[in-house]
């Protein structure tokens, strides 16, 4: 072969790609990168200050430990986990069902599970808490049917969990469906034949193969729940706090940018780590590229 | 295959449950919308439509509207734009910063959006850029051109690139490559970016609560309301822009099928 050729055409494909792809380079670097190593210079800032550049100071990371914000970290992380599971166990055996669908019967399908996506995420705990409080939808219509009613449901922490794995069961369920569309049928008839039971095939080969879906969904559940706010606010009503709430406040009524930073990096941390160990176990071309 | 019949069922009644499920809090908004009480009380005694009457005459709900739309609108035409090349970087080329750029890509998606919000409004801040919609499109591109990027980039992993190869090979020069043939090629994912963009824009609050300064998005302002004081008017401005949403799904597919009806001829 040519060999002149041959590298001209690497040449070119190399830099293509690198073309095609640094409009986004920039925009991470200006939108997300920038102001993450800003915030990250902001936390080491003394005590709300407004400028990056003073005297570097651990205070901040320091009064988080003394001043009990631990316990938003730990509000936080446990409804994350705790939804993350409950979504795991919803969304599994829903992909399952999802996927007897093709053609346009699963089109119509895929975009009834996307769609609520669309509405604002405040719209539709307000739906819930219509729904769930006392004298709304469940509370007045078994009291106008029966004589009694359960009273009010929002304000506590199970209702805060109901809001996160409604508003996040699209995260979970299309990387799962997306996972187990790399389980081709004849491999499953293959070892139905050779002999292998239910379980079997649910454990050995199942599971497996639609394995990086499985991460991802999960990981994006626990990265989002991590940062919400607006469950705790407005189905919680502030019966906890978590983490996110505490770093609006910091920068909001506390006026305390530093602190807000620190609390961001904290978290940031926590995320960046399950981020980190679950992506060295997922090929992203192999998840995207077969359908 | 060798499921029973009752499983079939019973996986089709859980799925039929958690459909109908999604769709309680749009039902229950729109149930509040019409009632005529301040405050919602089930069942309702009396419908009325002065809240969409109240709705239809605030200029700051109109505002609103705007704003949200423009926002939508913007965002969507840009991350479309990079997207599709950002696609080829991520599917169809090899190159040597490929892996980064996927990992890097998918960082954002992988984020809190709140933190997000709060990065930018300290950014912005540090720069003296006053915060406005123009900032909020900039600030929901972060997050949502990367999405659009992930869309269309599993279209760009299903074609052939000996396609591109061929025509290059007759002669076509790369512009006109990319214009009869890798564009149309894409077109589905395209689309269906596209409908993402606007739609995920539409819906988002958290970007545009901590970047929009005074101008204020749909979600904002009933976000607003929602900590203020409840009012009918909340669940009617959340049941008209879910309408909105539905609106422009619906025109997106008659769109596509109108375009697919005419590509067969």
């Amino acid at each position: 072969m040519d060999s002149r050729k041959l590298t001209t055409r690497v040449w070119s494909s190399l830099s293509s790609g690198l073309l095609c792809s640094a409009p986004l380079f920039v925009l991470l670097g200006l939108g997300f990168f920038g102001p993450l190593a800003l915030v990250i210079l902001y936390s080491v800032q003394p005590r709300g200050s407004f400028s990056p550049f003073g005297t570097p100071t651990l205070e901040n990371y320091r009064d988080i430990i003394e001043q009990a914000f631990y316990l938003s970290f730990g509000w936080s992380l446990l409804l994350a986990i705790i939804s993350t599971t409950i979504l795991l166990i919803i969304c599994y055996p829903l992909a399952l069902a999802l996927k007897r669908y093709s053609g346009a019967m699963a089109d119509i399908l895929t975009l009834l599970v996307v769609a609520p996506l669309f509405v604002a995420e405040n719209i539709r705990l307000q739906g819930w808490v219509l729904f769930f409080d006392k004298g709304g939808f469940l509370d007045g219509g078994l009291n106008h049917l029966f004589g009694f009613g359960p009273g009010s449901l929002v304000n506590n922490v199970p209702s805060i969990v109901f809001g996160m794995v409604y508003v996040y069961l699209p995260f979970m369920l299309f990387p799962i469906l997306l996972g187990l569309s790399n389980v081709p049928a004849d491999v499953r008839e293959a070892a139905l034949d050779l002999g292998a039971n239910k379980w079997r095939i649910f454990r050995d080969i199942e599971i497996p193969l639609a394995m990086p879906g499985i991460l991802i969904g999960s990981l994006l559940c626990f990265v989002i729940s991590l940062g919400a706010f607006s469950e705790a606010k407005f189905l919680g009503k502030g019966v906890i706090v978590t983490i996110a709430q505490d770093i609006e406040s910091a920068f909001t009524f506390g006026q305390n940018w530093p602190r807000g930073s620190a609390l961001a990096v904290l978290l940031i941390i926590l995320a960046g780590t399950a981020v980190f160990f679950a992506m060295r176990k997922i090929d992203l071309n192999k998840v995207l590229g077969t359908r | 295959m060798s499921d029973s019949v009752l499983f079939r069922r019973l996986a089709k009644s859980y799925m039929a449950f958690i459909l109908t499920l999604m769709y309680v809090p749009m039902l229950i908004v729109a149930l509040a919308s019409i009632s005529k009480s301040r405050f919602f009380v089930f069942p309702v005694r009396r419908y009325d439509m002065k809240w969409y009457e109240n709705t239809f005459s605030s200029l700051q709900i109109q505002d609103g509207f705007l704003t949200s739309l423009t926002v939508a609108f913007c965002v969507a035409v840009i991350s479309v734009t990079l997207a599709v090349f950002g696609a080829l970087a991520y599917a169809r080329y090899d190159w040597r910063g490929k892996s980064l750029f996927q990992q890097l890509l998918l960082v954002p998606v992988f984020f809190p959006q709140s933190v997000l919000g709060l990065a930018l409004q300290l950014w912005f801040n540090s720069f003296g850029v006053v915060m406005s919609w123009e900032a909020t499109v900039f600030a929901q591109l972060v997050w949502i051109a990367p999405i659009v990027t992930l869309i269309i980039s599993i279209q760009a992993f299903g074609y052939d690139g000996s396609v591109e190869e061929a025509a290059s090979d007759l002669g076509a020069s790369r512009w006109q490559v990319f214009r009869d043939i890798t564009i149309p090629l894409l077109s589905p994912g395209i689309f269906s970016g596209f409908m993402f963009a606007v739609l995920l824009s539409w819906g988002n609050f958290p970007l545009a609560y901590f970047t929009s300064g005074a101008d204020v998005t749909i979600p904002e302002w009933l976000y607003g309301k929602m900590i203020g004081g409840y009012t009918p008017m909340v669940p009617a401005v959340g049941f008209l822009s879910v309408l909105a949403g539905a609106l422009a799904l619906a025109i997106g597919f008659s769109l596509k099928a109108f375009s697919g009806h005419k590509d067969n001829k």
